[in-house]
């Protein structure tokens, strides 16, 4: 692994800095003032549902796009004006596979190697690695167009990280790949991370969010959280009430129309409640007005998961402008 | 020599893509013998057997002489005999026939009588070149068997045609042809080029690596260089086989001319490249331009008889300066020195389309 100095870099230790980001398309503000700090050989998520601009940050921060207004910098660079510096330093997968469908996984691999003037000494034997490290020794000679999601996946993983480099640029990486294909992936960037490598994921699961080493949420362009995924379910501002009722639908319906319930949600048999930390008793709230209707209903405090997280931090603006 | 290695691997890139497409490959051989043989033996400006009926009312022996040499011309397929010149119109009408043939029963005395026309040709008038050809058969003479030959009109101008004594069409069409199969293929082909990997999003990818647009932009288009040259002896080898086209001038030349002509049309094939949004769109423009190509090039039309507009628009296209070219190497045995201007223009015109190609690529998305 290429090992970097610690003070080529910005002095915070962070690889990138966002400040202020915006991005505006016409009327729609895709990404409104994000400020951003990546530390060093850490996985980054963004979390976030379909256009609450995760691309368009990541295309910011490589420079594909250019922002609005507000700046980012990358590698120690300001990424306005050093877009081509910064090209042979990053690695880049895109949300749809972006190798070539009529050329071999080995054929693809040379291209991206002599493209990133990777040294022709060394090439074959890169290449051969990355086969084996991202199993596709089976496949080097396949069209990559043949081959299913996981393995095209792990080959775009594998062209972008041919050329090492110090940054990776994950756009939605696993939304077209089984649950197995998404553990493995993530057992790899776990390597690479270890290996040095700073990650930046986006990502809309759950699960794949947890694993990241920090997590930014993203709603409608606005980053509405930021730290520690274990952090950021401690610090929900929510009293999480578990609901295990006869009757989950009715209950549902009764408890969505209390003021001091924030959201109420679904899970199997189970109804997640979601109740503002200022509310007094919160149990006892929902216990009784479920007694009351004659609801049966067992009922309890449990802790917060991501989900919940990200239901008490993206929903808050919903429900306003519904009122609205 | 990074730099050099990238452009490289473009290209080959481009050459082991190409090699799987199939369609690509069966058009780049496909095209030129196609055209060649549908232009070869389909297109024939030598009009020949037009569909007549002949309305002879005179019916003496000079009147029926002088059908009888009408046929002879083979200009004229006589298909019917009527006997009033109002059945002629209604064939002329229905389309069965494209020249009626009205000979009065004055014949005879008429054809003594300087001043009045000895019989009327119907024709149907809306296609100049029937229009043409019957003007030409109006001036055949007509005399009776014992006026002495000499009384027979004089012409003023005699007609010596060079390059193409036997005036065999395929002789004229096949050096355009060259320029005509050359505009499509070459274009077409680049001009889908970066509009595909951009709907496949390779192009994302591509835009995110070290690879600058001059690398990209030519490594895509030099595989093409070398079809375009194997179209060329493709065309004039099939021209030579089956129609006899001759290249009297410098085979060397020749080349050299497609050459410039290849790069002009993969210049401006990158260019419609950067414009369009989809691989349909591309196309279009590719038509929008290959039809005024064919048209205004001089390919079909003598370039000084068209509209000084038109001519105008003509010597905006690479293909009119190639005809010139071609047309002046193969037939006239002309040589570069001679024609070296026509051969400029398609340098500038590379230089030109290719640098707005590159100037127009983004290497961003917005």
């Amino acid at each position: 692994m290429t090992k970097v100095p610690p003070d080529e870099n910005s002095h915070s230790g962070h690889v990138i800095t966002a400040r202020g980001l915006t991005r505006r398309f016409g009327d729609l503000v895709a990404v409104s003032k994000l400020d951003l700090d990546v530390p060093r050989a850490r996985i980054y998520g963004f979390l976030g549902p379909n256009g609450s601009g995760k691309s368009t940050t990541i295309r910011m921060l490589c420079g594909l796009l250019t922002p609005t207004s507000g700046r980012a910098t990358v590698l120690g660079m300001d990424v306005a004006g050093n877009t081509e510096r910064l090209k042979p330093r990053i690695g880049y997968m895109t949300q749809k596979f972006s190798l070539y469908s009529d050329l071999t996984v080995r054929e693809n691999l040379e291209f991206v190697a002599d493209i990133y003037s990777y040294p022709r000494s060394g090439r074959n034997a890169r290449i051969a690695e990355l086969l084996g490290n991202y199993d596709l020794e089976d496949q080097a000679k396949q069209l990559a167009g043949t081959m299913s999601g996981g393995q095209r996946q792990r080959l775009a993983l594998a062209s972008a990280v041919l050329h090492r480099p110090e940054l990776l640029l994950l756009d939605e990486p696993t939304s077209a790949v089984d649950p197995r294909s998404r553990r493995d992936f993530w057992a790899k960037l776990f390597e690479l991370s270890d290996g040095g490598t700073t990650i930046l994921v986006s990502t809309h699961y759950m699960d794949e969010a947890e694993r990241c080493h920090r997590l930014a949420i993203l709603d409608r362009g606005v980053k509405v959280a930021d730290g520690a995924p274990a952090d950021l379910q401690e610090n929900t501002g929510m009293v999480i009430i578990e609901v295990l009722a006869e009757s989950p639908s009715r209950a549902q319906a009764l408890l969505s129309k209390l003021p001091a319930v924030r959201s109420v949600t679904q899970l199997g048999v189970r109804l997640r409640v979601l109740v503002p930390s200022h509310v007094e008793a919160p149990l006892d709230l929902v216990s009784g007005a479920l007694h009351e209707a004659g609801v049966a209903a067992d009922n309890s405090v449990v802790s917060a998961s991501l989900e919940d997280v990200f239901v008490a931090v993206t929903q808050d603006d919903d429900s306003s402008e519904q009122a609205a | 020599m990074s730099a050099l290695i990238r452009l490289l691997a473009v290209v080959l890139k481009e050459l082991r893509q190409l090699r799987r497409d199939r369609l690509t490959f069966a058009m780049i051989v496909g095209i030129p013998i196609g055209q060649i043989l549908l232009f070869g033996y389909a297109i024939n400006m030598d009009v020949r057997n037009l569909a007549a009926a002949v309305s002879d009312q005179a019916d003496t022996h000079l009147s029926r002489q002088f059908i009888a040499e009408l046929g002879q011309t083979q200009v004229l397929r006589i298909r019917e005999h009527v006997t009033t010149p109002q059945q002629l119109e209604d064939l002329l009408r229905s389309g069965q026939i494209s020249i009626g043939v009205h000979i009065p029963h004055d014949f005879d005395r008429r054809v003594i009588d300087a001043n009045r026309p000895a019989a009327h040709l119907l024709v149907d008038g809306a296609d100049p070149t029937i229009f043409g050809v019957a003007n030409q058969l109006a001036n055949m003479p007509v005399a009776f068997d014992t006026w002495p030959a000499s009384t027979a009109s004089q012409r003023s101008l005699e007609v010596r045609p060079y390059y193409n004594p036997e005036r065999r069409t395929a002789v004229n069409i096949v050096p355009g042809l060259i320029g005509v199969i050359l505009t499509l293929t070459m274009m077409l082909f680049t001009a889908v080029a970066i509009v595909r990997e951009r709907e496949r999003g390779n192009l994302e990818f591509l835009i995110n690596t070290p690879v600058s647009t001059a690398q990209l932009m030519v490594g895509k288009v030099m595989p093409y260089v070398v079809i375009g040259l194997i179209q060329l002896a493709l065309i004039t080898g099939v021209g030579k086989l089956l129609f006899d086209v001759p290249i009297r001038g410098s085979i060397l030349q020749l080349y050299a001319a497609a050459l410039a002509f290849i790069a002009a049309n993969l210049a401006l094939g990158l260019f419609i490249s950067t414009v369009a949004k989809t691989q349909f769109q591309a196309m279009q423009v590719t038509f929008f331009i290959l039809l005024p190509s064919i048209l205004l090039s001089g390919f079909v039309f003598p370039f000084d008889g068209m509209p000084v507009f038109a001519q105008y628009l003509g010597e905006l296209l690479p293909i009119t300066h190639f005809i010139r070219l071609t047309r002046g190497i193969m037939l006239r045995e002309a040589s570069l020195p001679e024609i070296g201007s026509e051969l400029l223009l398609l340098v500038v015109f590379t230089a030109v389309a290719m640098t707005a190609a590159i100037l127009r690529f983004s290497r961003r998305l917005d």
